[in-house]
């Protein structure tokens, strides 16, 4: 695939990876009925990390991101995010889901609510934040991913690229600490991939804790520290961009690279 | 590519063409006749056959219709007016017993109450269908419920003073209850209070508070005597009022993941799904007293209400979850994502899109349950049908027939044309997709 964010330069000042644990993952198995999903995942993300994960489909990459916030539930291991452990305690659920923002493939807007209501919705009613700050924040983030002007509209009016980057300013008014990413370029058009990474690398820009399930590989070689390959629902390979793609180690990982690269 | 070709795929374009007027025949009503009426040979036929068709029906129509015979006071009367026996309309019968039909026997004197409460119906709704509406009315809307029976059965104001009450205390214990018990059994707990609050306390407490301000208004005499439309209205009103929320709740249900709350909902809906409605009103009028300690004195508009609400609550719970099941599994997760819990989820994100789908078919039921409504005639109650079979009863209407039936129909026509103009606008209000 091409390098799409090529045209830019990345500033990495920022982007420093630190000692504090973000989410700790051992032993963690899932289960869909009988089929064995996620074997014995093993990963310790720290904060500030930018990690993309990638893999053929169905090799549990987006499951994994998903367990993260528990949309899906693990039957085995433990998940620990932030400091505290995901069990079946909605309240502990519900508190993970706030401080974690996740931005889906189909964008996942709300189409009976306006841009600027999508953004305000969580803030007002999760974090109790008064309706005018919350609007106040809400437009500062749809500035930060540029389209202030679209906030009175609904989702249905705006293409795709614009709804993926609204879904990013909804996800950051919740001021999370870590950001999941479920394929966020996939179901977009090539000319509108390109705005969506540049948000993304935006908030790389910042520090932000990211893991990223994607095939943009030159997304991943600019702006990971880790790419995570996986297979049959285990992690198969993990490494620095540069090592990964140009000396990868398994065979696994060598026929996905030259299939996905190798035009 | 061949040389020939060269100058056909070089193309430029120089100047853009300016937007021109349409042509006569596709614009206008010459343009409209031409396409929907006139397209081809067979449409030309069949919408000749049908003006024929048109004509024929208004020609036997119209002129039994319009005949003056608003003064007559009795079939003969007609006949001797009109001189012929059964080629004209009678519409003196409508002059003559429209309040039976409006109002049933409810006493003369007191049908500024019925009154009141159908301009009070409309004041409460507007919030509630407008939102151009000022909001503070939604007060009103609430208050309604309760305002509503006690202006059509009477009596003293704190039985409904009381039983809001009842949702006050239910309101309080969840609100309070919830840190303590957690939502799941703040909620049960808050239905409890309120139930024995209405069963054991409602009556005692009521009494002594009337016995220290007595308040009310004039009682009832029987239930019986409300009837006509009023009859439709009281048991179509509530029931619609009840029935959505009853049929959220049973729809939620049937998703639920705890096995009792699904299996419940499920037994309740396909259970009165599986039953007819006038089974449901037999039971009302005859079998309900068996069950009942001797000497209770249950309403029987109280027990008609009940049934119908029961009812449309299990086809309404249907359409909804029609709705729940459009949506797209994202919404949930999306909810999810950002820290919703599962109310607020409800609430804010999926029930909305729910029931904005569900409109067609929410709007549906509620003109099936009005209509509906007329069935109460076959236990005994006096709505517009069974008023009609009393009218044609009597000596002097005896063999009138369409006149009466006409204009039930247009009553009924009238009130069910609105509600589904407004789902109409409604649907059209909440589009916001392109």
């Amino acid at each position: 695939m091409a390098d799409i964010a090529t045209d830019r330069t990345i500033d990495r000042s920022k982007m420093q990876v630190s000692d504090e644990v973000a989410i700790q993952i051992t032993g963690m198995n899932k289960w869909y009925g009988t089929f064995h999903v996620l074997k014995e995942i093993d990963l310790t993300v720290q904060r500030g990390e930018r990690i993309v994960i990638a893999g053929p489909s169905g090799s549990g990459k987006s499951t994994l991101i998903r367990c993260i916030n528990r949309l899906e539930e693990h039957q085995a291991g433990q998940i620990i995010v932030d400091g505290t452990e995901l069990t079946s305690d909605l309240k502990n659920i519900d508190k993970i889901r706030s401080e974690v923002g996740m931005c889906f493939q189909h964008f996942n807007l709300f189409p009976h609510l306006t841009i600027l209501e999508n953004c305000t919705l969580a803030p007002i009613w999760v974090r109790k934040t008064p309706k005018k700050e919350a609007e106040e924040t809400a437009m500062h983030f749809l500035e930060k991913v540029k389209i202030p002007e679209q906030a009175d509209k609904y989702p249905g009016q705006l293409s795709g690229g614009q709804q993926q980057r609204v879904a990013i300013a909804r996800s950051l008014c919740m001021k999370p600490r870590i950001m999941l990413f479920d394929e966020p370029t996939s179901a977009l058009d090539p000319e509108m991939i390109k705005e969506v990474l540049d948000t993304m690398i935006e908030l790389a820009e910042e520090g932000m804790t990211m893991l990223c399930v994607t095939h943009e590989m030159g997304f991943a070689r600019q702006v990971a520290n880790r790419v995570i390959f996986m297979d049959a629902g285990q992690i198969v390979e993990q490494n620095e961009p540069e090592e990964f793609f140009n000396n990868p180690k398994s065979e696994r990982t060598k026929l996905f690279l030259s299939q996905i690269l190798g035009h | 590519m061949s040389d020939t070709h060269a100058q056909t795929v070089a193309y430029v374009r120089e100047t853009m063409l300016e937007p021109q007027a349409p042509p006569v025949t596709v614009v206008g009503p010459i343009g409209w006749a031409k396409t929907n009426l006139f397209s081809s040979r067979l449409n030309t036929v069949i919408t000749l056959i049908a003006l024929a068709f048109v004509y024929l029906v208004l020609s036997i129509l119209l002129p039994w219709a319009f005949h003056n015979t608003w003064s007559a006071t009795s079939l003969r009367d007609c006949r001797e007016m009109t001189g012929t026996d059964h080629g004209a309309a009678c519409w003196g019968v409508i002059r003559d017993r429209w309040q039976q039909i409006l109002f049933g026997n409810y006493p003369v004197d007191l049908r500024w109450r019925p009154i009141l409460d159908l301009v009070l119906l409309l004041v409460a709704l507007a919030p509630i269908l407008f939102s151009n509406v000022p909001r503070k009315l939604l007060w009103f809307s609430a208050a309604y419920p309760f305002i509503m029976p006690w202006l059509i059965w009477g009596g003293s104001v704190w039985v409904p003073v009381m039983a809001a009450v009842g949702f006050i205390l239910g309101y309080l214990f969840l609100k309070f209850g919830e840190k303590a018990l957690g939502s799941l059994f703040a909620m049960i707990g808050a239905v409890v209070v309120a139930i024995v609050w209405w069963l054991f306390f409602l009556g005692p407490v009521s009494d002594i508070f009337a016995s220290i301000l007595p308040i009310g208004l004039e009682k009832l005499g029987s239930s019986r005597d409300i009837g006509g439309l009023m009859l439709a209205f009281v048991i179509g009103v509530v029931a619609i009022g009840l029935s959505l929320p009853i049929g959220i709740v049973l729809a939620l249900g049937r998703q639920s993941d705890l096995l009792i709350v699904k299996t419940l909902c499920v037994g309740f809906i396909e259970f009165i799904r599986g039953v007819p409605l006038i089974t449901l009103l037999f039971v009302a009028s005859t079998l309900l007293n068996i069950f009942m300690p001797p000497g209770t004195n249950f309403d029987i508009v109280l027990r008609v209400i009940i049934m119908v609400t029961l009812f449309s609550s299990a086809y309404m719970a249907e359409v909804i979850r029609g709705g729940l099941a459009a949506l797209p599994k994202g919404q949930y997760e999306g909810g999810d994502s950002l820290g919703l819990n599962y109310w607020q989820a409800q609430r804010l994100i999926i029930m909305p899109q729910a029931l904005k789908i569900s409109i067609p078919g929410i709007v549906s039921t509620f003109i099936g349950l009005f209509k509906d409504t007329t069935l109460v005639s076959i236990i005994g109650l006096l709505d517009p049908i069974g008023w009609a079979t009393a009218i044609r009863a009597d000596t002097d209407w005896i063999g009138i027939l369409w006149e009466l039936y006409a204009f039930i129909a247009l009553l009924f026509f009238i009130i069910c044309f609105g509600m589904s103009r407004y789902s109409m606008y409604l649907e059209r209000k909440l589009k916001t997709s392109h």
